[in-house]
Order: structure tokens, then sequence, then C-alpha cells
């Protein structure tokens, strides 16, 4: 009776998925607990988001994909307007505008836009009902294009390029022609040298020093220059639990949030990197048979996505971390100390386990 | 038919999402796979490298300073420059009895309480591991004698540090400015604007004039040092460098000879002088009286010096040119005189007859003019020559404030010149709309007929009113003014000339133009308000006199100079320009409480001519004030220097 009632329970969620989650999430409490300086406190108040993050999972996998697809053009709309209110009267905290005080709570619409935007292209396409035309891609584009304007405007460099990434997974998936992909690539590189003729001196230093932070070791390469002495020193089993020097000493700076990898990198080493590529690979793994096995357009696409913005998340950050990608403001999913990107994270993961869980509903009706 | 063609669409579909969803899950694996090469490339292969630097020693990125540039004047004369002193540093994280080392250090080389003050005061805003100058500028001998017993104090460094050096300390120094420590709201701004890892090492940053305003090309690029430190926090080894790149040269407009001399000119009076060169609109002086060293700036000004500067009634560290405002008094005529003729109401051969005073229709009320019983015929020409102020009560009234204001305007009245460096006011040039706003009362008609003789609430700054002069000069040619003339990169030597800028052609009618320069020229010729300035100059010169009330004078009473409190007496105005024909130098002079324009500021005027004009050095002689006597008297009835105190129209009486 009790382990029916907890099948019952657990009915939507997926067990893969939510193995892989925990273990990942138990891996970033220790090295949380070592970056923060044996903060108690710290691993506390990550634990309660965590919390919160499963529970907002179990809800949405509970969720029928149907009515996401029904909120999505809502949620879209909402998240615009949301976004448009940050750009006019958002409040200011280390010079981006991000924040919307709604005088109760204040929130950072551009979070919401992360499982909003994939969420509108999949309905978008969805409902077309011949193979989608160009026209149709244009106009898809711009649903990406605006919300993303706003967002670099604040400026968050990291979330625009996420949600690009998300809103790209959908176009792609969805068919977007080969050719174009070619021809756009190649107008892109063709036009690089002209807007760099159009730029500032000191504009382009500023991009110069995001591609190359070695060129201003006082400013935005610090960050890099110590998180790779942190990874290098690692070696291949690292220095052990709590005992990274380059953590504990005051060298690594951000060392909880964006750049907590070079903590783990420090402390476990060369096979602690590659257990952390390979549980990532797992759920992406998981996620994309999921997109594969999925029976609507509009889940597919929306499994799609999720599951490569997942990875595009794992990537960017690690790759800015040992200095092959810019410095760009992402945080390591999972393991990254905060609780909105937490629960962003939990939630499309959320939805992944509703798409799978609800698949013979779907077929049957 | 139709469902068939749909369903192989559908299966067509899956197909294809399945082979898209295959390469990215491919380009996934791709990408991680290029992250576990890197983490082979750091973490085995280059293990080694990042352990050394990791564990035995601590890796450190040491600033290198740039070389702030210089700033010298048209001629190459250095105004700001460099040079190196030894100061001595200490890390307080590094000294365990902190006052027992100090002390220890004080038996060597002498730390003045001053010292002792401005060391806890850094150390306090320091953050952790930063070193701290205690004592600056230490000659050879006690730098010698800290050098030999340095073993005896680990944490204690003899540095040599570049210091700014204004070599010609008083000079100019409202317009070459100084730099200070950085501040907190300093470090606020640099941040926004992206430019705090530039300022990583350096401990100055420009806080007024050229140095302030042109921060960015004077600083330069910080380089850099990685370096491997021991326990000690020695440097072991450099690991990688990045020379800095100097800053570059700034090359001033102005001729600083010809700065002292007017500087030198104004005595012991207080006043402002600006110079420009019509032609490119080039400021040849800037003079603001009395001046500060701005040396006692560089290293953080002591409390007494400041206090002295701060509470001065001379009040030297206002920038006059640019902050001090005065109204123009008749200064203002020509520019009237312009509005007047240009709006087609003053045409030649019209003449007046001055009995004395201006009545408005319909009232007893008497404008006087400054000489009891008027100048009988006046027209154009003479009314500026003599300074008519009837005349102009006149013209002003039936030209009404709109037109007049809105013609002035386009010589820079009432708008900042956009000269470059910061901190200039707008001056005020009243309407109608300003007063209802400012005041919530109407316009009076009474306001606009003293407007016409640059009193009222009208308010210029000495930089507003040379350059309405420089654009008059110029023949209606509004030229934007400027203070550097070319910077120089101090990397490839190669010297960027600043560009003129047009702010606008006035549009005028060469005839007027005519008629107001030939008066101007009058002015400094036998008969005119200004003769004397005119006496054996070798060229002509066209110019205008001016007069600001201080006080107020009641009603009947006769203003005398002697009787006055000296703060109290009128201010002296003068605008010229020279030579007449064609016009190299143009400048306003104010002298503060300096009584009549021609009489206090025009022998100043005449000073920085000469010298600019044909080279010649004021003769070394305190006699200027005996050949005064004989000029016409300027002493107009005028708005008090502030005009919210009392409404413009009480203060003329019948």
């Amino acid at each position: 009776m009790f382990s029916r009632l907890l099948q019952g329970f657990f009915k939507h969620i997926d067990s893969f998925l939510i193995s892989c989650l925990l273990f990942t999430m138990l891996v970033g409490l220790f090295v949380l607990y070592s970056a923060s300086g044996h903060s108690l406190e710290r691993v506390t108040s990550q634990l309660i988001n965590i919390a919160v993050a499963l529970v907002i999972m179990w809800l949405v996998a509970n969720i029928q994909p149907q009515q996401l697809e029904d909120i999505a053009v809502p949620a879209y709309i909402l998240g615009v307007v949301l976004l448009i209110g940050v750009a006019l009267f958002g409040d200011v905290s280390h010079g981006a505008r991000r924040w919307l005080n709604l005088g109760i709570t204040k929130i950072q619409p551009s979070e919401m836009m992360r499982i909003a935007m994939p969420m509108m292209l999949a309905w978008f396409f969805a409902k077309r009902e011949a193979s989608p035309r160009m026209t149709d891609f244009a106009i898809a584009g711009l649903l990406l294009v605006v919300p993303v304007g706003l967002i670099v405007k604040q400026p968050d460099l990291g979330t625009a390029l996420l949600i690009s990434a998300s809103g790209f997974y959908v176009l792609f998936l969805a068919g977007l022609s080969w050719k174009f992909l070619l021809g756009g690539a190649v107008s892109i590189g063709a036009m690089m040298p002209y807007f760099w003729s159009m730029l500032h001196d000191y504009q382009r230093k500023r991009i110069e020093i995001l591609i190359d932070p070695s060129q201003d070791p006082l400013g935005a390469g610090y960050h890099t220059i110590q998180a790779t002495i942190a990874l290098g020193s690692g070696g291949i089993t690292g220095k052990g639990w709590l005992n990274g020097t380059q953590a504990q000493l005051d060298f690594l700076p951000e060392r909880t949030t964006d750049f907590i990898f070079a903590v783990f990198g420090e402390e476990f080493g060369m096979i602690g990197n590659l257990m952390l590529l390979l549980l990532f690979s797992l759920l992406i793994a998981r996620g994309l048979v999921i997109a594969a096995q999925a029976r609507s357009t509009f889940t597919r696409l929306l499994a799609g996505s999720i599951t490569l913005t997942f990875f595009t998340y794992g990537f960017v950050n690690m790759g800015m971390v040992s200095g092959i990608l810019p410095v760009v403001g992402v945080p390591l999913p999972f393991i990254s100390y905060g609780g909105t990107s937490m629960v962003t994270l939990c939630l499309s993961f959320g939805i992944l386990m509703s798409i799978q869980t609800h698949k013979k509903l779907v077929a049957s009706g | 038919m139709k469902s068939r063609r749909e369903l192989k669409n559908y299966q067509n579909e899956q197909h294809n999402f399945k082979l898209r969803l295959a390469v990215l899950g491919l380009l996934a694996l791709i990408a991680f796979f290029a992250l576990a090469i890197r983490f082979y490339f750091l973490q085995i292969k280059r293990y080694d490298y990042y352990q050394t630097l990791a564990e035995n020693n601590r890796i450190s990125i040491v600033p290198i300073t740039p070389n702030r540039g210089l700033i010298s004047d048209r001629n190459g004369v250095v105004l700001a420059h460099n040079f190196f002193v030894y100061t001595l540093e200490v890390t307080p994280s590094k000294i365990d009895d902190l006052d027992a080392t100090i002390a220890e250090i004080a038996k060597l080389v002498e730390i003045s309480p001053v010292d002792m003050k401005r060391f806890n005061k850094q150390k306090d805003e320091s953050h952790n591991f930063e070193s701290i100058p205690l004592r600056t500028h230490l000659n050879e001998v006690e730098a010698a004698k800290f050098a030999v017993n340095h073993y005896r104090f680990p944490g204690v460094e003899l540095k040599s540090r570049l210091f700014r050096h204004y070599p010609f300390g008083k000079l100019g120094s409202h317009m070459v400015g100084y730099i200070g420590r950085i501040n907190d709201n300093d470090i606020n701004n640099l941040d926004e604007e992206g430019l705090l890892s530039n300022y990583k090492g350096s401990d100055h940053i420009g806080k007024s004039g050229i140095e302030q305003s042109y921060e960015s090309v004077l600083h330069g690029t910080t380089g850099f040092q990685q370096v491997e430190i021991d326990a000690d926090g020695r440097a072991v080894r450099v690991l990688s460098s990045q020379p800095p790149t100097s800053g570059n040269n700034i090359i001033l407009s102005v001729d600083s000879k010809l700065q002292g001399i007017a500087e030198t000119a104004f005595g012991e009076h207080r006043g402002a002088l600006v110079a420009i060169k019509p032609s490119t609109g080039e400021v040849l002086a800037f003079v603001s009286m009395p001046t500060f060293d701005p040396n006692l700036f560089v290293d953080g000004i002591d409390f007494d010096n400041w206090n002295a500067l701060n509470n001065s009634l001379d009040k030297p560290l206002i920038n006059r040119p640019l902050r001090g405002i005065y109204p123009p008094g008749s200064t203002f005529k020509p520019f009237s005189a312009l509005a007047g003729l240009e709006a087609g109401i003053r045409k030649p051969p019209f003449s007046i007859y001055d009995n004395g005073y201006f009545t408005l229709p319909n009232s007893t009320h008497r404008y006087r003019d400054w000489k009891p019983g008027g100048h009988g015929n006046v027209d154009m020409r003479r009314a500026i020559t003599i300074s008519c102020d009837t005349f102009f009560y006149g013209l002003a009234m039936e030209l009404g404030i709109v037109r007049l204001t809105n013609f002035v305007r386009h010589f820079g009245f009432g708008q900042k010149s956009g000269i470059d460096i910061s901190g200039e006011i707008a001056g005020l040039l009243p309407t109608p709309e300003w007063k209802m706003r400012r005041y919530k009362q109407p316009w009076y008609m009474g306001e606009t007929v003293i407007a016409g003789i640059g009193q009222g609430y009208t308010l210029v700054t000495p930089m507003q009113l040379a350059q309405a002069t420089a654009i008059l000069a110029n023949n209606g040619l509004a030229l934007r003014p400027r203070l550097v003339s070319a910077i120089t990169n101090a990397k490839t030597g190669a010297t960027t000339l600043t560009k003129i800028v047009v702010n606008e052609k006035i549009p005028l009618d060469e005839n007027n133009l005519e008629i107001i320069k030939l008066g101007m020229i009058d002015v400094t010729l036998p008969g005119g308000t200004a003769a004397s300035v005119g006496v054996n100059a070798g060229y002509s010169i066209a110019a205008k006199t001016g007069t600001a009330q201080v006080v107020g004078i009641k009603q009947n009473e006769k203003y005398n100079a002697n009787l006055i409190d000296e703060r109290h007496r009128d201010h002296a105005l003068f605008i010229a320009y020279a030579p007449a024909e064609e016009p190299k130098i143009a400048l306003a002079v104010i002298v503060e409480n300096g009584g009549h324009g021609g009489s206090a500021a025009g022998p100043i005027a005449r000073k920085v001519m000469d010298y600019y004009l044909l080279g010649k050095l004021p003769a070394v002689e305190p006699s200027v004030g005996s050949s005064i006597a004989t000029k016409p008297n300027e002493n107009i009835p005028v708005a008090p220097v502030n005009p919210v105190v009392n409404a413009p129209e009480e203060e003329h009486f019948d």
C-alpha cells in the first residue's frame, strides 16, 4: 500500500535523471563547503535552494506537456513585458540593470526567459501545419532577437548567450536549412572586418580582452590566470577535498559561484573533472533520448533545446574557467552557489520528465 | 491523398529531427572532448609548472604605472612634468610591531607628525597587502642612510616613485589644474567607465583643469609584471611582463610668458582675463587671480594650507574665467548695438539728442545717463565710443527683451562656451519666461531698458565675454574655444592638432559690423572712454569699457570710490581686440572692485596685447594710475552684482 503510494508519488519522476541530478548536487555541496571556506551557513542556504528547486521540478514533472504548450505564449509575452519594464524602471546593481522591483519582491525576468524562450519557439513551430518555410524562420528569429537584445542591453551577456543558444537549438531542430546556416556563418564572417573597423579603440580593446584575458591581467584576466593555476596545480588526482591552496587562499575570485569549477578541479584533479564531464554527458544523453522519443513536435523541440542548453551551460562555464572561452557570467549547473539558476535548471529538467512520463497519454489521446 | 502526404511529412520530419539531434549530440561530445584535452594540457602536461606556481610560490601581478604625459605651453615650455623622488613605503601586514618599527625608522629619517597623520589615514583606507608611503621626498642623504640599514627593516622598502610637479607653481594653476590622490568617488567613476584595472598601481588622478579633463590622454596604459614572490613577499622571478605605455603629452594653446605678464599685471587685484586667438579659437591666456600653488595638492594638501586657501576672502580656488559671474555692464553695448542695427531699428543716420536721461512713454521715471546733463547729439558710432547710456535705453526698449536676448545668444551669452576644461557655468541671459519661472513675476519694461546697457539680471563669465569679443572680431564666425592645441603621442612622437570646431556662422550685415567696429576703435582714441589705453600703441585697438556696481547706490547718493570700502567698489571690465583691421588677439578683462573699466582693466589688456603683438615686455613702473585722471568717469547706475537682491527698477531714480 505504502509502496504503491510512493510509486504514485514518483510516477512522473525519471529515475535515471534524478539519480544523476542528486549525485551532481551532492558533489556540488561538498565543493561549496570547501570553496566557501568551510561555511556551513552557505551549504545550508544552498540546501534550501535545492529543496525548493526539487519541489518545483516535481510539480512541473506532473504537468501535462499539453498544458505547457498552452502557457507558452502568455509566458513569453509576460517575459518580454517584464524585460521592457526592467529596461525602463529596473534597479541598477553592479553596473547592470537586471532586477525589477515589484514592491513585494524583486524578480529577474531574464531568468524566466530561459524557459519561456524555447517553449515559445517550440509552440510556434508546432503550430505550422506543413514543413516550416523561410518566412517562419524569419518570424521565429525575430521572436528570439527581441528579448535577447533587451538582455544584452542590461547588460547580461551570459544569460543572453544561453537564451540565444536555446532559441537557436529550436530553430535548428525545426529544420533550418543547411544552406542558410552555411550562408549565415559565411556572411557573419565576412562582415566581421567591417564591424571591427566601425568600433572605437576602447571597444576593440574590450573585445580583445574578452577573447584573450591575459591582455588584462589586472582586470578581467586576473580570474582566468588564477583559475588556470588552480586547475593546473590540481594534477591528475587533485590536492584532495579542502586542500586546494589556490582556493583556500584568497587568490580565486567568485569561487563559490562562476569559478567554483576551479576549486573542484584543484581539489579533485583530472579524474574529478572527467567524472563530472561523464555525469553531464549522462544527463545530456538521457535528455537527447527523451527528445528523440517525444511524440509531438512541441515536446520534441522543447526537450531537444532544454538538453542542449544544459550542455551549453556546462561547456561555457568549464571552458571559461579553464581558459579556452571568454569570461562571461555563466554558473556551473547544479554546482555553483545560487538559488535562481538552481530553480531554473530543475524546472527545465522537470519539463524533460513531464515529456518523458506523459508520452503514453499523448499517444493514446 | 492529403492525409497520406501529411503522414509522409510527419515521418520525414521525425527522421530529420533525429538526424539533427544526432548532429548536435555529436558536437556536444566533441566539445566535451576538447575540454578533456584542455584538462590534460593543464593538469598533466603543464602540471609541474602550475604546481610550482601554486604551492612553493605565490604568483603576483604587479602593475607598472605609466609615466603621466607632460603639459607644455605653445612654445614648448613645460608646465607640468614628473620627477623621481625617493619614498619610504611600509607594508603593515608584514610587520609585527608597526609602532616600534616606525619609531626605529624615525631615528634614521625624519618622520613628521604630518607624515604620520597621512600614513595612518591611508593605512585605514587601504586593503590587504598594499604598501603605503610613510615618508616622501627623501633627500639623497636620507635615502642613503636608510639603504644602509635596510636589512633591519623587513617590510619597509625604499622606492623611487614618479611625482607630478608644476615647475611654475602658481602660474595658470586654474587652467593646468592639478592631480590628487584617487579617492572613493574617483574609484566609483573609474569602475563605471570600466577603467579601474588601468588604475591599479596609480595613486593619482587629475582633479581639475587640463589634468582632469584630459585625464584619459595624460594617464597612459598601465603595464604589468607577473612575478613569483617568496614567503617574504619579495619578487623572485619575473614570469612575463608588458611594459606600460606612457600618457600622451599635451601642448596648450596658451603662451606661458603672456600668461605670466597678464598675471603680474593684475598686481594685488582680484579678477580674470581670457585672451583668444579669434581665427582659431585657441585660448592664449587664461588668468584667474589670485592663483594658488597646485603643487600643494599633489600629495594631499595639509590642513593649514587648505584652510588658508579655502577660507580666504579672495577665493583663490575659484576658477574665475569659467565660474565667476559678473554683470557685463557697458561691455554689453556693442552687442546690443549690433542687435539694434541687425533688427533695422537703428539704421544710420539715426541719432538722438541726449539730455542726460531716458523715460519710458507714460512714465516720469528717469533712467539716467552716467554723464549728468547728457552727451548731446549721439549716433550709433559715437554712442559706443562715449558709452552713451541714453542711446541704448531707447534701443533696448524698441527692440524688446526677446529680440535682444535672441540675438546676443548667438555670441555665446547665457550658454557654456564649450571650452575643453570642465566646471564652466552658463551665466544668465534673462527672458520674461525665465523671470516668471524664477520669481513668479511678470517682466517689466524697465528691465528691458537696463538690459540694453548690460545691467539688471544679465550675468556673464569672463570666458563668455572673451568669446563674444572673439566672435565679433571674427565677423560673426563662432569657433569653440580650446586650451589644448595639440597632443603628442608618447610612443610614436606623432603630434595631432586638435580640430577647429565651428559653432556657427552668424549672418551679419558687413555695414552694421563696420559701425560697431569703428565705434570700438574710437574708444581707444582721444575722446573715447579708454583713450589712455590706445596711446602710442603702434597698432589700432578696438575696445569697450564697462563698470559693474557691487553695491546699490541709494537715491540721490553719489558714487565716490574713495569713500567706499575696497571690496564694495565697482568691478572694472574691459574687452578688446587688436589689431583692429586684422585681429590676432581678442580678450576680456575683469578686475574685481577695480573701479572704472578703462583705467583699471585697460592697462592690463594693453600689456597683454603689447607683448603678444609686438613682443614688448611691460616696463617696470608702478605709476599706472597717473594718466587716468583725464578720462571720462563712466559711472553709471547699475544693479548690484547679485540681481536677486532687488528688483532692478528700484535701483534707478528719477
